[in-house]
């Protein structure tokens, strides 16, 4: 009997412990003006902001010709983005896409690991729970939105109403196909996004309820190296987007 | 909820992840056996060829995480509960 009992007392307390909950589909619900904002998501992301300037005022605080520590760190991070764009649109044109990019990048891979690394469920909200600000859909979508956004931008900086010309270049048959994939590129950009940090928090959070100790740890891992590839993943595809509107499908004799 | 709707959504929830998954997994195997036929064939390129090997597998992947998000819609958001 005394046995059995210390078996409950241990679950209840096991229960109480915040580890593992699932919520899908609760939020913190803010009203703003007339909006109904989800609060939970403002949170981390303004966390994620204030860790993305924080680390950058402070590398480039005392900046040194042979950079050391922060700046060091920093520096490296800047060259793995330049690459990135350079990859991506070219030598000749990528570097005031850099910036754009860059940002999308670290906002993207500092979002997705603080949810996995930031013990976010040790604070308790009166409803929703804090994680990743990609896991939420609003999110994911105003990136891929911006994304949009943007190579119309490149297309009309360079080319002006000759941008509209891929709409009907090879031939106008494909004209319907070219305007859905105006529409298809943000979806699939914001839910492929969404699905996998999503499906990672879910995954680490079942594993954490059926066995609470070791198990999960290989999956988190896995989850940390899916979500800096969905950053890269993000990053790379918009800038080939940005690419594919400055060069247009008519003109394919650049010189590689 | 209704029930018949209900066990209609777990239904198609389960249906649906399970054969999203089967294109992107033949997919999947297909480009990480060429990418090793190109790693055996020249082995100095395998960090060029792993660097977009990687990147494919996630646009597959994300063929899965279509229907992932649909089965979540089901089952966390359904339209029609």
């Amino acid at each position: 009997m005394h046995h059995s009992s210390l078996l409950l007392d241990f679950s209840n307390w096991f229960d109480a412990l915040p580890l593992a909950s699932l919520e899908v589909g609760q939020h913190l619900y803010w009203q703003i003006g007339g909006l109904r904002v989800h609060g939970q998501v403002l949170i981390t992301s303004w966390f994620v902001i204030g860790v993305l300037v924080i680390v950058s005022v402070l590398a480039t605080r005392k900046i040194e010709r042979i950079p050391s520590g922060l700046q060091n760190f920093m520096e490296y991070a800047l060259e793995f983005v330049r690459d990135l764009t350079k990859n991506q649109i070219g030598e000749k044109e990528y570097r005031p896409w850099v910036p754009f990019i860059g940002t999308l990048f670290l906002f993207i891979f500092v979002s997705n690991w603080s949810g996995a690394l930031f013990p976010w469920k040790l604070i308790s909200l009166p409803e929703g729970e804090l994680a990743a600000p990609t896991n939420d859909i609003n999110t994911t979508v105003a990136l891929a939105l911006c994304t949009s956004f943007v190579y119309f931008y490149a297309g009309f900086r360079k080319r002006g109403l000759g941008y509209f010309r891929k709409y009907i270049e090879p031939t106008p048959v494909l004209l319907p196909i070219a305007i859905l994939e105006d529409f298809t590129k943000p979806l699939s950009l914001s839910f492929r996004l969404f699905g996998n940090i999503l499906a990672d928090e879910l995954v680490v959070a079942v594993l954490v309820l059926l066995v609470p100790l070791i198990v999960p740890l290989p999956v988190m891992l896995l989850g940390l190296f899916t979500s800096g590839i969905q950053a890269l993943v993000f990053a790379t595809l918009a800038g080939a987007y940005i690419h594919e509107s400055l060069e247009g499908h008519g003109d394919e004799e650049e010189a590689h | 909820m209704d029930p018949l709707v209900a066990a209609a959504s777990v239904l198609a929830a389960a249906l649906g992840i399970g054969i999203s998954t089967i294109g992107p997994a033949l997919a999947q195997g297909n480009a990480a056996g060429k990418a090793v036929e190109g790693i055996a064939r020249q082995p100095e390129a395998e960090g060029k060829i792993r660097g977009t090997l990687l990147l494919c597998l996630a646009f597959m992947e994300s063929l899965t995480i279509y229907g992932l998000v649909i089965a979540l819609v089901l089952l966390f958001a359904n339209p029609f509960a």
